[in-house]
């Protein structure tokens, strides 16, 4: 039978684990549920940002926080670029997964071509930093990515909810003839939405870099998992990928506490297919 | 015969002697069509940066040969492939080496998965497959094969008592392990294995654990292996998993007592302030007396150079380099020995036959071709490996230090 410390410390572990989850899949969700893109690139970039941040850490010796200055605004620029691509090529939902698979391997690609196979190891005096409350221990870095992961949420779901530009989007994503009958200008709407996804890749990948051992194919070790959180918290709802991430990495973390860590990937999509059972209108 | 006559006669023989040197190379230099020698290698993939030091090991041995006399007076030509850490992807390479590049012989990929995928290839065309890192003896049935990762015929009982002997005669022997492993195949297995010994010998098993391969949050098992406080942490990890279960353990404020790396990425681990003191398994570390073995005052140095140019973070010869040499010597020592190609005159001269390596002297005549467990434990001591057990293989003035 595990401590009750044990248990604590696993849930907290999962509830930060469930952070960065959450952070990827801000981005996935919006694009998907809003654009009708099903971004896999989305990841690409994330990682490719966890690179940057690396590589303006190591050698230019910029503060992280600096670099994501850097790098946000960056990647919103690179979301403007792939939105006006994916517009010229008429890019559908089904297409969407294609063309984005192929893009997620090109960066893939370039970033081995840059970085090499080599794990890449960003070292900072706070790595290892943790903060104690009673018998509990919660590592810092994972903490402020997931306060980010919550306030990001936050922000989008009431941008979502109370502007005009959020309801616009909304509106065009559930019948875009209608909203467009409404004077909704979805097509420049459509780019500040990719721009704002890419940028939330770039937030998530200084995190990234932060916290995780960085490797080219690290790309793919989170797309089952963050599909699933984006399924399960609701397509265009920040909100509930937020939840759904703090839930299957709260769930990851006790399975490996109290069962074996062999059956965490199983959690994710046990979850999804209860879910999908109880609401099979999700998606 | 006059002083003069004695004189010439004696600078005759003075510049014969400075020019033999160079007409001897002049002559052995290799001519004719290559010798091609076909493998692949994880050049891409989670097994990238190990598998490089198998590239470079390689390269360096194939330069080395044609600068001599490459194979049979023949240039050698290595015909290396990306499998992609991929077994799928290396099996169909291998078949295409064999059947469209149609190579002379065959050298095994990087680690047992892409071994295994390769061996079906190599057996079914009757192909002599040496390679140097492969895990699980038990399962490498064909007479073809050659392993330098010698770990003889039962890892999973041979290495964890040499771990255990080790730890037994210092002044504070564990009595517990908490035993944390990856569920690749080789290192399942050794670990597994290593369960076994341990509580046969007494020693208690708290915590036994199985992670995927390519886990990134270490968080949840941090946590069980702190809730357990064994003297000993056995890691059955590859590559930088036990960099980040160490890190993990940090966040919680733990450090293990003792903690034994399976297959570690050597660099990353010794130069890692969590890795002060860490434990693993080697078969060559460059002090004596390894550095009196075959090829290594000739090997090591321009690893060492090599190495260091690629940006490697630890250039310097351990098991997988040297493992990957020791390969390469088998399939020198078979050709020159036999003056032949042909892959089944070979393998009986290798079955046969013990090769004088950079690991030490090799033998397949036990079962599956294993011969002897060379492996012994060393230890991260001021940033660098050094063997510490057995005795007689220690680091000069090196012992297993406490923690």
């Amino acid at each position: 039978m595990p401590s009750l410390t044990l248990l604590g410390q696993a849930v907290v572990s999962g509830l930060l684990a469930g952070g960065i989850y959450g952070l990827l899949a801000l981005g996935l969700s919006l694009s998907w549920g809003l654009l009708r893109l099903v971004n896999l690139a989305h990841f690409a970039l994330a990682l490719l940002g966890a690179y940057l941040t690396y590589q303006l850490g190591t050698a230019h010796q910029l503060p992280p926080w600096l670099a994501a200055a850097v790098i946000v605004p960056l990647f919103f620029l690179l979301g403007l670029g792939l939105h006006a691509v994916f517009t010229y090529f008429r890019v559908t939902e089904f297409t969407s997964l294609l063309v984005t698979f192929g893009l997620a391997v090109i960066l893939e690609s370039l970033i081995q071509w840059f970085w090499t196979a080599d794990y890449r190891r960003y070292e900072t005096p706070y790595a290892t930093a943790s903060a104690r409350v009673g018998p509990l221990f919660i590592p810092v870095l994972e903490l402020l990515a997931g306060l980010t992961a919550a306030l990001l949420a936050l922000a989008t779901w009431a941008w979502l909810r109370f502007t005009y530009v959020g309801k616009a989007l909304r509106a065009s994503a559930e019948d875009p003839a209608i909203a467009a009958a409404f004077g909704v200008n979805h097509r420049g709407q459509g780019f500040l939405l990719s721009g704002l996804s890419a940028a939330y890749a770039g937030i998530a990948g200084a995190f990234i870099a932060l916290i995780s051992t960085l490797a080219p194919t690290q790309i793919w070790a989170w797309v089952g998992v963050v599909f699933a959180v984006v399924i399960i918290g609701g397509l265009a709802n920040p909100v509930g990928a937020l939840l759904a991430g703090l839930l299957i990495g709260v769930s990851e973390s006790v399975t490996m506490a109290v069962v074996t860590p062999a059956w965490a990937p199983l959690v994710a999509f046990s979850v999804l297919i209860l879910i999908l059972i109880a609401r099979p209108g999700r998606v | 015969m006059t002083t003069r006559r004695r004189r010439f006669g004696c600078r005759l023989i003075l510049t014969a002697l400075v020019l033999l040197p160079f007409a001897a190379s002049a002559a052995a230099a290799p001519s004719g069509p290559p010798v091609r020698i076909g493998g692949t290698l994880a050049l891409t993939g989670p097994l990238a940066p190990t598998a490089l030091l198998h590239k470079l090991a390689g390269e360096i041995y194939v330069e080395e040969l044609n600068k001599a006399n490459g194979l049979l007076g023949r240039p050698v030509e290595w015909i290396l492939l990306d499998d992609q850490s991929k077994p799928d992807v290396a099996r169909s390479l291998y078949e295409k080496l064999v059947t469209v590049d149609k190579v002379d012989l065959l050298m095994g990929p990087y680690a047992t998965s892409g071994i295994l995928a390769a061996m079906g290839v190599a057996q079914r065309y009757q192909k002599m497959l040496p390679h140097h890192t492969f895990g699980m003896p038990h399962l490498a049935k064909y007479e073809m094969h050659f392993p330098t990762a010698a770990f003889g015929p039962e890892p999973q009982r041979t290495l964890p008592t040499t771990v255990f002997d080790a730890l037994a005669a210092t002044s504070k022997p564990p009595k517990s392990v908490a035993i944390v492993t990856s569920k690749f195949p080789s290192a399942q297995h050794q670990s597994s294995g290593a369960k076994e010994v341990a509580e046969k010998r007494g020693l208690k098993v708290p915590l036994y654990l199985e992670y995927e391969f390519g886990t990134r949050d270490f968080g949840a098992i941090a946590a069980r292996i702190k809730d357990v406080n064994a003297d000993l942490l056995w890691i059955g990890a590859l590559g930088l998993d036990g960099n980040q279960l160490l890190e993990a353990l940090k966040k919680l404020d733990y450090s293990p007592p003792r903690h034994f790396h399976l297959f570690p990425a050597p660099g990353p681990l010794a130069v890692a302030p969590d890795g002060k003191l860490a434990l693993s398994s080697t078969v060559f570390e460059e002090h004596p007396p390894f550095l009196g073995n075959a090829g290594a005052a000739r090997l090591v140095p321009l690893f060492k150079e090599r190495a260091a140019k690629a940006n490697v973070p630890y250039p310097h010869v351990d098991t997988q380099a040297a493992g990957s040499f020791a390969a390469w010597q088998l399939i020198e020592a078979a050709v020159t020995a036999t003056k032949s190609l042909d892959d089944k005159v070979l393998g009986a001269w290798l079955r046969k036959n013990r090769v004088p390596t950079l690991i030490g002297t090799l033998r397949f005549d036990g079962p599956n071709n294993y011969g002897d467990d060379l492996f012994k434990v060393k230890q991260v001591q001021d940033g660098k490996w050094v063997v510490v057990w057995p005795k007689e293989f220690a680091a000069p003035g090196a012992r297993l230090l406490p923690p």
